[in-house]
């Protein structure tokens, strides 16, 4: 069934508070680290202090000493993974990198690598035998930033690396994992029919997703080695396949709980410490708890990538783009798989463009190995091409908007990586921002505005649902996503609409992986679409046995019965005269019309609509120190239909505020020997409160016929356009060009000494 | 296992005599804002804690004469919620209260951010800048040195074993003095100063400066008392000169690292920067009242 018309709704599109709000308002909430169970032990991580290091030797003996400790392990104490890609988590993974990846094997590869882990009675205790490991060590050379892990000479990381996608296949191992092209048309004859073209370079840092709670779970191996995990994660179903894997058991074997999740943003898509507690707790014979300080978290799980953006585009004077050229070089950290692909598939996704040519390469440095961040890959991208057409804009002397709005992607424009776009809202993002009174606000001194879009695919996938109805007529939903965003109370919210009931009598629960089908982890925006999905299908048989149990008790057809406002009433004259039935007379009687009512849906939903933004940021720039204050923030966005609508906002704003972070303060910062410096949130610094000023998310509606309410997913593309948008309002503001990421303040202040040289003072 | 023990002792004989015959490291606690954070990251691992809150007369101000007298460990927001203390220095007060956040607030000490001798800290330029003295107590009974004398390099005090700080002394205005107190840091709250500077003018009727101090933070290993900006400022107004002059002295009084934080030369610029501002305002508020 389709629910598109907006009219006829009475649950979706209200806010209703969310299921899971008082608990987390009072603290009541269970996260991973809350989680205990009787004759538990205390883990801690011995981690690398070099940032490329052979392994000589691993010396637990003195550890073993100390009173208490139950348990040390090591990569000995894993099975040695092959060479084999996993298709579990959000991004590309392979199951030995992975593995060596949550504990080294032969070689430690960046500052904070897992080399060894202890359990014992108390946390003390444990901390104490980590340190009193010893590891030895051959200290080898380093390579920190993409560019110079690139460079002819640089130390190789894996022995093994040689670079795919490129011809003929070279035999010498490099940093480069992969070389990716996309064409479509012909770029040469493109730039030839340009009349400008424009040609620059652009860098991002890598950023770290900075949820606030740090990574936790506690793992009991039972003495025939049937295993529970608690843990906090993006996917209990991904949880226990990595584990499975990575420790050489039946997935049968091993049943995962989600906890709360305090965050992840793509950075809880992968396993860090539920592999070693489970190997703790296998040696130990006793379950073991595993938490992360933040410390850890930072030099130990995975920012997304940082980059090199080189954008060349042609255009006519009449702002028509006729050439697009870009090259990406993405920083994976230790291991192959940065969000290259993405990166090139949505960089140019806004426009209808004839002649592209993209080439990107995936490359491998002496830091963590990336992890997943909201729409992973195309921020960095998009921050190059969207500043490149802001410089365009004002070297032709057009409205950025316009130029926007003259080369914009509609339905049947066919994207650079291929497939062609349907029922989609760009332009509709375009005209609201240039509506919106944000975009006629006049500028003070100093102030400036900065315009910039972005795409983001949106994904579906495998989702399961089931839907209970409870003898008293209340509901029970149980879904396969932990919920990072809200989508607890738009499940509730969709049953509630299918079955004609008040959203309050609906309780929506995350199921473990024995609890409900399998469902793909909470990623690419697919929750409220794929998962949606199946709820609604799953309300709609409960429907379908509400109306077959209704004509039992009349004793008609089933055919004959309509439901309607949570009821069944006699489809019309000709079925005869019934008072109608409630969801809750129908359930109370269940038991003597044919047992529960009960339905579950697994699907892999296809036709996830693209998500496309333009946002609107004006700034102030402090001349003499270089802070740039976000004066306004108006982030325009396609969202389908808007399931809870302050769950949609709640979304564009956290985006938004991080991507600021991402423009303006955030990055690593490493020492000469590749030790993080700032693996804290005191001088890694994401935004506070005070620096943002209240984001006006404006939500267009293009619903997505793929969907039954028309949802598309809403939680990526909102941090994809910030970088530029700030940058191109620094520009407008004070005419400097900020190309580098971050533009903190003693970049913006180094610039503006450069445009304009400061008098020497008087003495 | 590491133990820690505390004490909270009821009166200033008792602190001295914990204090002077703790063997191992002893750390006086005040609002415990930096000591309890740096004792969890295993930054110090001190054997004894002695709590001064519950010694009478370490939390509240009370005036005395021509001071104003600040327990060692009042906390910010008593600092910022006494009015009279606010209206004499807005700059002192200014300080104090931008220390973490509202919770922060609650505990933070003039004592606390003096003797953790972070050169980076926000209360402490306006509280020399005003001349303010602290009172220290210890087996010889009690002594009256300047406040800049406590600090002596990064995390280092000239305090002696069995000593700690009971109070602030801070001089009241005088007709025409005023105060104030900007830090730079890259966010709006919740970060540690980039730069900081305080400054304390005294203005003759006409409005040109009789008096002045401009004090420094986060530009060298202590915080910095320059000479050659309150030279700069003493026999001028504030005119474009004489900003221009105050900006190259505070530049020139800089010897800062390079760190996370700041490259030298963006935190030596922007010291001229907030000596500018901060002088500005300073002469505004001396002339109001
Ligand atoms: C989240 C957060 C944000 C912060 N933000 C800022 C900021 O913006 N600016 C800033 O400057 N600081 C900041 N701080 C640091 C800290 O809050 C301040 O330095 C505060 O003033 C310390 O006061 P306290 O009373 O808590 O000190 P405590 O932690 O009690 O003591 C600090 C040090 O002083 C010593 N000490 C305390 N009292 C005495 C005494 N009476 N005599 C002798 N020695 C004593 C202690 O032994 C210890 O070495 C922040 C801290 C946190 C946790």
């Amino acid at each position: 069934m389709s629910y598109l018309d907006k009219e006829a709704l009475k649950v979706v599109g209200t806010r209703p508070i969310r299921p899971d709000g008082i608990d987390k308002v009072i603290g009541r909430a269970s996260f991973g680290a809350d989680y205990t169970m009787p004759g538990m032990l205390w883990g801690k991580v011995k981690r690398s202090p070099h940032a490329h290091a052979r392994i000589l030797k691993i010396d637990v003996s003195k550890a073993l000493r100390v009173p208490g400790v139950r348990a040390i392990v090591t990569a000995a104490d894993f099975p040695n993974i092959a060479n084999e890609e996993a298709f579990v988590g959000e991004g590309p993974m392979n199951f030995r990198d992975l593995s060596r990846n949550c504990m080294a094997r032969d070689k430690a590869l960046y500052d904070g690598h897992a080399v060894a882990a202890v359990a014992a009675t108390s946390n003390a205790a444990a901390e104490e035998a980590a340190e009193l490991i010893e590891v030895e060590y051959e200290v080898l050379p380093h390579v920190i930033d993409v560019e110079a892990a690139m460079a002819p000479g640089a130390p190789i990381l894996h022995d093994d690396m040689l670079t795919q996608g490129v011809e003929p296949k070279p035999t010498k191992p490099s940093n480069v994992a992969k070389k990716i092209t996309f064409t479509k048309g012909d770029i040469a004859k493109g730039f030839a029919e340009a009349e400008v073209v424009i040609e620059r370079k652009y860098t991002t840092k890598p950023v770290h997703q900075a949820y606030i709670e740090p990574h936790a779970c506690v793992v009991a191996v039972a003495n025939d080695g049937q295993t529970t995990i608690w843990s906090s994660s993006q996917g209990q179903f991904m949880v226990r396949a990595y584990c499975a894997k990575l420790l050489g058991v039946d997935i049968a074997n091993i049943r995962a709980m989600p906890a709360e999740i305090g965050g992840g943003f793509g950075g809880k898509t992968l396993v860090y410490l539920e592999p070693v507690a489970m190997a703790l707790s296998k040696k130990s014979g006793r379950p073991v708890k595993l938490v992360m300080n933040r410390e850890e978290v930072f030099r130990g799980t995975g920012p997304t990538s940082g980059g090199t953006i080189e954008v060349k585009l042609g255009a006519k004077r009449s702002g028509r783009i006729v050439a697009a050229e870009l090259v990406l070089k993405y920083q994976a950290g230790a291991f192959a798989g940065s969000p290259v692909g993405p990166g090139c598939m949505c960089a140019f996704a806004m426009y209808d463009l004839d002649n592209v040519h993209i080439t990107g390469y995936d490359v491998v440095s002496n830091r963590p190995k990336v992890a997943a961040y909201r729409a992973p890959g195309a921020p960095i991208s998009s921050f190059g091409v969207e500043s490149c057409l802001d410089e365009l804009a004002r070297e032709l002397g057009i409205d950025p908007l316009a130029l926007r709005e003259m080369n914009a992607a509609r339905d049947g424009t066919k994207t650079p990586y291929g497939p062609t776009l349907t029922n989609v809202g760009y332009l509709q993002t375009v005209e609201a921002a240039r509506n919106h009174p944000n975009a006629k606000i006049p500028l003070g001194p100093n102030q400036g505005r900065g315009i910039a879009s972005g795409f983001w695919f949106n994904i579906g996938g495998e989702s399961s649902a089931a839907v209970h109805v409870n003898e008293d007529g209340t509901v029970a939903v149980v879904e396969g996503n932990p919920d990072i965003g809200g989508s607890r109370a738009s499940m509730a919210m969709m049953a509630a609409e299918v079955l004609g009931i008040p959203y309050e009598k609906v309780r929506p629960v995350v199921g473990d992986t024995a609890s409900i089908g399998f469902t793909f982890l909470t990623g690419g925006s697919r929750v409220t679409f794929a998962t949606g999905m199946a709820v609604t299908q799953a309300a709609e048989k409960v429907v379908e046995q509400l109306k077959s149990r209704a004509a039992a008790i009349w004793d008609i057809s089933p055919e004959a019965v309509e439901w309607r406002d949570g009821k069944a009433f006699p489809a019309g004259a000709n079925a005869g005269s019934f008072e109608p039935l409630s969801l809750a007379d129908i359930a109370i009687k269940s038991g003597r019309t044919g047992g529960p009512i009960t339905a579950e849906v697994s699907i892999n939903a296809q036709g996830a609509g693209p998500g496309f933004a333009t946002h609107i940021c004006d700034v102030e720039v402090d001349r003499e120190t270089g802070h740039v204050k976000i004066l306004r923030y108006t982030a325009v966005q396609d969202v389908g239909r808007a399931i809870h609508p302050s769950y949609v906002e709640g979304q564009i704003q956290g985006g938004v505020t991080q991507g600021v972070g991402w423009a303006l303060n955030e990055e690593y910062i490493y020492d000469k020997d590749g030790r993080l410096e700032n693996a804290g949130f005191l001088d890694y610094r994401i935004p506070v409160a005070s620096d943002m000023p209240m984001i006006d998310a404006v939500m267009v509606e293009v619903p997505n016929p793929r969907h039954p309410f028309g949802a598309r997913g809403v939680g990526e593309v909102p941090i994809v356009p910030p970088m530029a948008a700030v940058a191109n309002a620094i520009a407008d503001a004070v005419g400097a060009r900020m190309r580098d990421l971050p533009m903190s303040p003693p970049k913006l202040r180094a610039e503006l000494d450069e445009l304009d040289p400061p008098r020497m003072a008087a003495e | 296992m590491p133990r820690v023990n505390y004490e909270a002792p009821t009166s200033v004989d008792d602190a001295v005599k914990i204090l002077a015959g703790a063997s191992g490291l002893a750390k006086v606690m005040s609002g415990g804002t930096d000591l309890l954070v740096q004792l969890r990251s295993g930054r110090v691992k001190p054997d004894l804690i002695v709590d001064t809150k519950r010694i009478p007369g370490l939390i509240g101000i009370r005036e005395e004469g021509d001071f104003f007298v600040v327990g060692a460990a009042t906390p910010g927001v008593m600092l910022s919620g006494n009015e009279k203390l606010d209206h004499a220095w807005p700059g002192i007060v200014e300080g104090a209260d931008l220390i973490g956040s509202t919770q922060i607030q609650g505990r933070a000490s003039l004592a606390g951010n003096l003797c953790n001798a972070s050169p980076a800290a926000d209360s402490v330029p306006a509280v020399i800048a005003a001349r303010a003295a602290v009172v220290v107590a210890g087996p010889n009974g009690t002594r009256e040195v300047p406040a800049e004398s406590i600090p002596t390099g990064p995390g280092r005090t000239s305090l002696a074993k069995g000593e700690f700080i009971v109070a602030f002394k801070i001089p009241k205005p005088k007709p025409h003095q005023c105060d104030a107190y900007l830090r730079f840091i890259p966010r709006t709250e919740m970060d540690i100063a980039v730069v900081g500077c305080g400054t304390n003018v005294t203005l003759d009727a006409s409005g040109t400066c009789i008096d002045a101090r401009v004090v420094l933070g986060a530009v060298a290993p202590t915080i910095v008392v320059v000479e050659d900006a309150a030279k700069a400022l003493i026999g001028h107004k504030l005119d474009d000169a004489t900003l221009a002059a105050l900006d190259a002295a505070a530049q020139k009084a800089c010897k800062p690292i390079s760190d996370k934080r700041g490259t030298i030369e963006y935190r030596t610029k922007v010291a001229g920067v907030l000596a500018r501002r901060t002088a500005a305002i300073a002469f505004e508020r001396a002339a109001a009242r």
